[in-house]
Formats: C-alpha cells, sequence, structure tokens
C-alpha cells in the first residue's frame, strides 16, 4: 500500500513539480481559459444576434402583406437566409478545420502574439452557431399564447420579447448553454495544431520529457476541476431563476 | 365601434374567413357560435389583429386598423382578450400579470396600478392570490384573473375566444359569472362561446358562423326559437 502511494507521488513529483514544470501547465491553463473566455463572449455574441435574425424571419410572414416596408421585409428574409448559411456552414465542418483556415489563411499575415486571440475568435465563430440554436429553441419553447397575450394588452414586440417571452425562455437555454460552454472549454484543447501551448498541449510537452502519461492525467484532472466549477455556477444560476417553479 | 367589411382570411388556399360584414356597436354583448373549424376563432383574432387578414377592412373607432401606418400597440390598449388556455404569465404573481402592462405602457406609476389591482381582485374576491404565481391556481381563478388582466387597461371592447372551454365543469360557473358582471356593467362584449346558456342571457346578438360566414344572426329569443337557416337548425339540433 505504502509503495503503491510513494509510486503515485513519484509520478506526481516528476510531472509536476520537477524542473517547476507546474509552471507549465499553468502557462496551459491560462492560455486555455483565454481562449474559452474569447470564444464565449464572441459565441454568445454571434449567438444572440443570430438567434435573432432567425426567430425573426420565422415571425415574419411567408408573403409580404399588403403596405407593409419593402425593404423592412427584404432585410429580414436576407438577415434569416445569412443566419441559416451560417449555422449550416459551421456547424458542418469541424472546429480544426475552421482554426486550421483561420489561422493559416485569413489571418495568415497577423503576428504570432495574436495566435491566441486567432484561435479564441475561431472557437468563438463555431461556438455561435450552436448558441444561437440554443436560444432559438429556448425562444420558441414559450407557448406562442404568451406572445399573444403580450401583444393583445398593447406591448409591442420588443417589450413582449423582453418581459414575457425571454424570462421565460432563459430557464430553457441556461442548461443547454452551459453544456455548450462545457464543450467549448474541452475544445480549446485542438489548439495545440497551431502550436499554442494549452492546457492539452503543456501536459503532452511534459510527457515527452518524463516518458509516462501522469502529465496528461493531471491536464484532464484540471479540465475536469474546470467543468465541475462551471456545472456548480450553473446549479446557483438555475436555482435563482427557478422561483416561481419553486412556489408550487 | 366596429365595423367590419368584406373580410376575409385564407391561411394559405385555405380561405377560412370569406366575405365578412358585420358591425358592433358600442355596448352590445355579441355572442359568436358555430360549428368547429368555421372561423370563429379566427374572426376575433382578426378584430385585434392577433391574424393579419389578406381582404376587407375592420375599422375601429374611425381608425382603419387594417391599414399598416396605424400603430395597432395603441388600438390594442382598447380591445382586451381572454384567450381559452387563459396564457397568464407563469414567471410572474398575479400581482404582476396585472401591472406589467400598464406600468411598462406608462399609463400609471407601480403604486397605482397594484392599488387597482387590488382593486380588480376584490371584484373576482381573489386578493388573496395576489402574490401566488399563476401555476399554483385552479383553472377557473386562472381565467378570472386573465380577464381583469385585461381590465386593468380600461378596455372599450373585450373580446372572448372560447373562455371556458379549458375549464372542469364545476369552475365554468364562476368564470361565467364575471362575464355576466361585466355584461351588466356596459362593457361591449365579443365572446366565441359554446355555452347557450349564456347567449341567452347575456348576448344582445347571437351570430352564427359557418364555413367562413356568418349566415344568420338575430336577438337570442328569436335566435334560439325560430332558427331560419337550415346549418343553424342542423347545429342547435346537435347542441341544445
Ligand atoms: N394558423 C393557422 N394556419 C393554418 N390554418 C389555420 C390556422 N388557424 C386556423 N386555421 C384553420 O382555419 C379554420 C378555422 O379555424 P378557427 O380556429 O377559426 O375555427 P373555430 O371556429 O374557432 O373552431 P373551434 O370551435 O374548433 O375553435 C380551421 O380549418 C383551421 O384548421
Ligand atoms: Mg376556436
Amino acid at each position: 500500500m505504502m509503495k503503491f502511494l510513494y509510486g503515485i507521488w513519484d509520478a506526481f513529483y516528476y510531472s509536476f513539480l520537477e524542473a517547476d514544470r507546474w509552471k507549465f501547465y499553468l502557462v496551459g491553463l491560462k492560455n486555455t481559459l483565454f481562449m474559452a473566455g474569447v470564444a464565449c463572449v464572441i459565441g454568445v455574441a454571434i449567438g444572440m444576434v443570430l438567434a435573432i435574425l432567425k426567430v425573426s424571419i420565422q415571425a415574419s410572414p411567408a408573403v409580404r402583406p399588403r403596405g407593409t416596408s419593402f425593404l423592412g421585409w427584404w432585410l429580414i428574409r436576407l438577415g434569416g437566409w445569412f443566419a441559416n448559411l451560417y449555422t449550416t456552414v459551421i456547424r458542418g465542418t469541424p472546429v480544426l478545420v475552421q482554426l486550421l483556415i483561420l489561422y493559416f489563411g485569413v489571418f495568415k499575415t497577423a503576428p504570432k502574439e495574436y495566435a491566441l486571440l486567432v484561435a479564441g475568435l475561431s472557437f468563438g465563430i463555431n461556438s455561435g452557431a450552436y448558441v444561437c440554436e440554443i436560444i432559438r429553441a429556448g425562444i420558441q419553447s414559450v407557448e406562442k399564447g404568451q406572445t399573444e397575450a403580450g401583444r393583445s394588452l398593447g406591448l409591442n414586440s420588443r417589450q413582449t420579447m423582453r418581459l414575457v417571452v425571454l424570462p421565460q425562455a432563459i430557464k430553457n437555454i441556461l442548461p443547454t448553454l452551459f453544456n455548450e460552454f462545457i464543450t467549448l472549454l474541452k475544445e480549446t484543447s485542438v489548439a495545440g495544431y497551431i502550436a499554442l501551448t494549452d492546457l492539452t498541449r503543456a501536459g503532452d510537452v511534459v510527457r515527452s520529457r518524463v516518458w509516462n502519461i501522469t502529465p496528461l492525467i493531471i491536464s484532464g484532472l484540471i479540465y475536469l476541476i474546470l467543468v465541475i466549477l462551471l456545472t456548480k455556477l450553473q446549479g446557483v444560476l438555475e436555482r435563482r431563476l427557478g422561483a416561481s417553479d419553486r412556489r408550487l | 365601434m366596429i365595423d367590419v367589411c368584406n373580410l376575409s382570411k385564407a391561411f394559405g388556399n385555405h380561405l377560412v374567413l370569406d366575405g365578412i360584414n358585420e358591425r358592433i356597436e358600442k355596448g352590445e354583448k355579441v355572442v359568436v357560435v358555430g360549428p368547429s373549424g368555421s372561423g370563429k376563432s379566427t374572426f376575433l383574432r382578426c378584430l385585434n389583429l392577433l391574424e393579419q387578414p389578406t381582404g376587407g377592412e375592420i375599422i375601429f373607432e374611425g381608425q382603419n386598423i387594417t391599414d399598416p401606418k396605424t400603430n395597432i400597440n395603441l388600438l390594442r390598449r382598447k380591445m382586451g382578450m381572454v384567450f381559452q388556455q387563459f396564457n397568464l404569465f407563469p414567471h410572474l404573481s398575479v400581482k404582476k400579470n396585472i401591472t406589467l402592462a400598464p406600468v411598462t405602457l406608462g399609463l400609471c406609476s407601480q403604486r397605482e396600478a397594484d392599488e387597482k389591482a387590488m382593486t380588480l381582485l376584490e371584484r373576482i374576491s381573489l386578493v388573496d392570490k395576489a402574490e401566488a404565481y399563476p401555476r399554483q391556481l385552479s383553472g377557473g381563478q386562472q381565467q378570472r384573473i386573465a380577464i381583469v388582466r385585461a381590465l386593468a387597461m380600461n378596455p372599450e371592447v373585450m373580446l372572448f375566444d372560447e373562455p371556458t372551454s379549458a375549464l372542469d365543469p364545476e369552475m365554468v360557473g364562476e368564470v361565467l359569472e364575471v362575464m355576466r358582471e361585466l355584461a351588466r356593467d356596459g362593457m361591449t362584449m365579443v365572446v366565441v362561446t359554446h355555452e347557450m346558456g349564456f347567449a341567452r342571457e347575456a348576448a344582445t346578438r347571437v351570430l352564427f358562423m359557418d364555413e367562413g360566414q356568418i349566415k344568420e344572426q338575430a336577438p337570442p329569443d328569436q335566435f334560439f326559437s325560430s332558427p331560419q337557416h337550415p346549418r343553424l337548425k342542423e347545429f342547435l339540433h346537435k347542441v341544445l
């Protein structure tokens, strides 16, 4: 038993503490969190805009009603088509391919220091397509009667969205949105392909020094802790939002 | 008060309202009956533009509501609507349900709206439910609150789309009682319902709708005692 524990300690020592290797993981962790953070902000921003476009086109009549603005109707149509194209292409291709195209193509002249930002942007662009679908589904899960009740009281479509639909939709959106954040956090591990030191890459570099898989297990554990923290945060938010449900 | 001229509505190729002409005066209580799928709900929902008509005009207090330049949000404030499924806002307390629209639209302060809400709740004997949430209430209680939520906007006409059809039988009475009281107070009402008893006592006029047209209309006693149109005879035979 002692021997077993000593073995673990030994492996941990060589993979983490010796030669200040933990600093390596720390850099990886920092980069992973940076990319995930940037991607999360960009993803939610893109997702919200696309979701609004998609919901608008679905709420707008297929045939332009007499006398309504020609331009407005076509703008809604164009926006909706763009949103559909975006989600189809982005969800239909691997995130790694998108990252490589962005890094070696679109931003090929960008200085190396911006690689992290490019990666964050790439993951954000990818995540936006999924966030869009999450928000859209959340909004559309709220019964049509709710919108009709709001509008019949004289609220305009924005007020109805903000005060009636979104507060109900958020309860459906939050769990799937956190799911997306968790996926996003782990997906940043493909950043190693463009020579960035993220948490996965850090573990792998240490592995090539110590010649065993302990560093990868350490990286994995750090991901696990992050995900558990995210899940805890989700629980807290959901409990706060559940007020009107709990009073059954 | 409401003038409907040659109103038609099609969903795709399916013509649901077929050239309806109707005039509803202030203070009238118009009850609309007819077989399922005849277009009753669609007619009612066209009146406050929850459905966009595909032809004809609706004039409400001199304003053409089908004109795209009309601000429909302003007109809807004057037209309360009560739905079959109540459609209370489940994330808001009863009091907030009632005060949301008047306060958001800047018609009164939250305090004034709260006071008004309590007065309205008193009228339907549900003051003790002011802080409750819709899910905690029975269907009958929810529908009565939906009615006063619409009344909080001081509408000039109330539209009801089968307000008692989703209720357990023992709760139908309490909702009809609130509607009868409203009728006695002089509210202009357009009511789609299968409650023939209500039509008999409270209506000033009953419309029979069939295949997207108003096939017959009369004051209630005449409507029920001497129907003319064969489709109406058949319909009354089935429901009475
Ligand atoms: N949004 C819609 N899209 C397509 N068809 C519709 C829509 N709403 C109603 N309809 C059709 O229009 C017809 C009339 O519907 P409506 O709801 O007005 O009837 P109703 O008289 O209210 O019937 P019920 O007594 O069952 O409520 C029906 O055939 C229905 O299928
Ligand atoms: Mg109906």
